[in-house]
């Protein structure tokens, strides 16, 4: 009995071992590369961990590098498109979650189909609309191509967190005096914090990792997003390896920071006691 | 404290209706209770009144204003929800306050009326929980006191017991009466229960099908229901029907017995039902006057013993304190005293 328990524990163990190391690879391969001196890239064959280790690619990627300017395009972009997203996605998912208005199947599956297309396809058009408006080669054009492209899913995402709340909550608080925008922000907003962590997560992340439209529609170094900046480490004869791999180090934390900041709404169910059960 | 006025209201969801020409009044600091089986239409009206629902047609009056078109924060009225509807984020003193912070009340005079609120429910030892920390029934009592704090025109309560035990629902409900006591504030209170309808109500509104089916006090509803849907609903165990036809101061049962009619009620009229509470049938041994039945199933409640009989090929419940006749399978004679019979034409309608 305990044997079998013991195994039992030790197997499913093992078994999240393997899925960690899996999925950790590349990071692991990433950090492993950034801090391996140039001359032993090459020289010591396959190894788990160089035999001298250093940190010079680090220093000349924030010393040498337009890196930083990358970055901090890349931050801007991505921190605005996460805030404008979740603020348009808030309240289309509530006014999906409440209300029934006529169209509302078609606007639905509209938004759906938004998703289906291949955004290459978008490129030329998008192009096309944007360069007569002054909106090529500036941020906010990024912000406004990325906007719009996340806000479906993040609307869906939104709806269902919103479905998850009781409406008899917002309807207490109208009957106590709210109306209906100061009930959303009073009661339902701070019950779908988890949702809206969620959905600013999803959605800076997906704007800090996106390459086709800041490589189509940003030329130049000047505003460059970070996916592009990771380009000029690759010249016509040779790809900085090293070089690379620590400003995609570099690049993780972010994210990271992120995620940190927002995992204890992700986790939290907050409804617990609203009605019963 | 307010009046309230229904008239003629109606309600449709698409092209179903589900209310259909409900009139109503409602007197200054009345109990109102408005009861009916589920999916009669009762909460929908209750939510109207609120202002959740939209009127189709109609209109709804508060101390004579009509208020169709207003939004819910401009009717001044309380509600009590099924599920409580507590806000979870906030604590119990929070959840009582919150409307009084919406109207800009001051500090001082937010404290003082969630202190008497409080008091009043017993909870002075609980504001600084969150919901979630409370049994079922202490959120019960942070729901009413979120109703009581700002002394609105009036209360609603929508099945506000339902999701408690039944020692506790038989608690609240005396605390809810004693509250209307104190408070005075025109009340509209919706079950499906018909013992809460009963204790509870100044006045009961029978509701079935989208309609209203009578209006009146709890006893005059149990003493005189005014069709078969009223007389079945009010009492427990339900009022007995026996069906037949009247002829010759007497119904016919389908079974060839005749029970004799009292000298008030006609003499002739066809296809009629018979009803007789349960607790009003006269019970003896066979062979002595009266209908003879047999006991298919003995209930005893301990305050009572509720027999199931066989009578005419229908069950027929007899409510008695006597407990000679226990076994199933035996006989026995019933009869009706004259005084407590009604009687229901072929439509249902009373006699």
């Amino acid at each position: 009995m305990t044997a079998t328990r013991l195994f039992g524990t030790l197997a499913h163990r093992a078994a999240i071992l393997c899925f960690i190391a899996f999925a950790l690879f590349p990071l692991y391969w990433l950090l492993k590369v950034s801090v391996t001196p140039n001359d032993l890239l090459y020289s010591e064959g396959v190894r788990m961990w160089p035999s001298r280790t250093t940190l010079d690619h680090f220093r000349f990627v924030l010393a040498n590098s337009e890196f930083p300017r990358f970055f901090a395009n890349s931050l801007i972009v991505s921190g605005s498109t996460a805030l404008v997203s979740t603020v348009l996605a808030a309240l289309m998912g509530y006014a999906l979650s409440r209300f029934q208005f006529r169209g509302k199947l078609w606007l639905a599956a509209l938004l759906l189909i938004t998703q289906m297309f291949p955004l290459v396809m978008l490129v030329a058009p998008i192009f096309k609309i944007l360069s007569p408006l002054g909106l090529t080669n500036s941020l906010t054009g990024l912000v406004i191509v990325y906007t719009a492209f996340n806000v479906p899913f993040a609307s869906f995402l939104m709806q269902g967190f919103f479905d998850g709340i009781p409406s008899d909550l917002e309807q207490a608080a109208m009957i106590d005096g709210a109306d209906r925008f100061t009930a959303f922000r009073h009661i339902i907003l701070p019950l779908a914090l988890p949702g809206v962590a969620a959905t600013l997560g999803f959605v800076f992340t997906a704007a800090w990792s996106e390459m086709i439209f800041a490589l189509m529609l940003i030329s130049g170094s000047e505003k460059a997003t970070f996916p592009v900046g990771l380009l000029t480490f690759v010249s016509k004869f040779s790809v900085d390896y090293g070089q690379m791999m620590a400003a995609g180090v570099l690049a993780l934390i972010p994210a990271c920071l992120f995620f940190l900041l927002i995992q204890r709404y992700l986790v939290q169910g907050m409804t617990a006691g609203a009605v019963k059960g | 404290m307010a009046t309230m006025e229904i008239r003629s209201a109606s309600k449709n969801y698409g092209t179903i209706r589900v209310l259909d020409d409900i009139n109503l009044e409602i007197g200054d600091g009345e109990f109102i209770v408005l009861v009916g089986p589920s999916g009669c239409g009762k909460s929908t009206l209750l939510r109207m009144i609120a202002g959740l629902e939209e009127i189709t047609g109609g209109e709804i009056r508060i101390d004579d204003k009509v208020m169709n078109a207003l939004p819910p924060k401009a009717r001044d009225i309380a509600m009590v929800f099924q599920s409580y509807a507590l806000y979870p984020h906030m604590s119990v003193a929070d959840n009582m306050s919150y409307s009084l912070r919406l109207r800009k009340t001051d500090k001082p005079t937010i404290a003082e009326k969630v202190r008497d609120a409080s008091s009043k429910l017993g909870l002075d030892a609980l504001l600084e929980r969150k919901p979630k920390a409370l049994s079922g029934g202490q959120r019960q009592r942070v729901a009413m006191g979120r109703a009581i704090v700002r002394q609105p025109k009036a209360f609603l309560f929508d099945e506000p017991l339902s999701n408690l035990d039944a020692r506790l629902r038989e608690q609240m409900r005396a605390e809810i009466r004693k509250l209307h006591r104190e408070l005075g504030a025109t009340s509209i209170y919706v079950t499906h229960d018909q013992v809460e309808a009963m204790t509870l109500a100044d006045r009961i509104v029978a509701m079935h099908g989208g309609h209203i089916q009578q209006v009146g006090t709890p006893l005059e509803l149990y003493d005189r229901p005014a069709n078969l849907f009223v007389a079945g609903f009010i009492g427990s165990p339900g009022m007995n029907f026996l069906k037949g036809d009247i002829a010759d101061r007497c119904l016919h049962l389908c079974d060839g017995r005749t029970i004799a009619l009292p000298a008030e009620m006609p003499a002739t009229m066809g296809e009629a039902t018979l009803g007789i509470r349960p607790e009003h049938v006269v019970l003896s041994p066979a062979g002595e006057t009266g209908l003879e039945a047999t006991v298919e199933l003995v209930e005893p409640t301990g305050h009572g013993i509720i027999l199931h009989l066989t009578l005419a090929g229908s069950v027929f419940k007899v409510l008695t304190h006597d407990r000679r006749w226990l076994e199933p399978g035996a006989s026995v004679s019933v009869s009706f005293p004259t005084d407590a019979l009604h009687l229901f034409n072929a439509e249902g309608v009373r006699v």
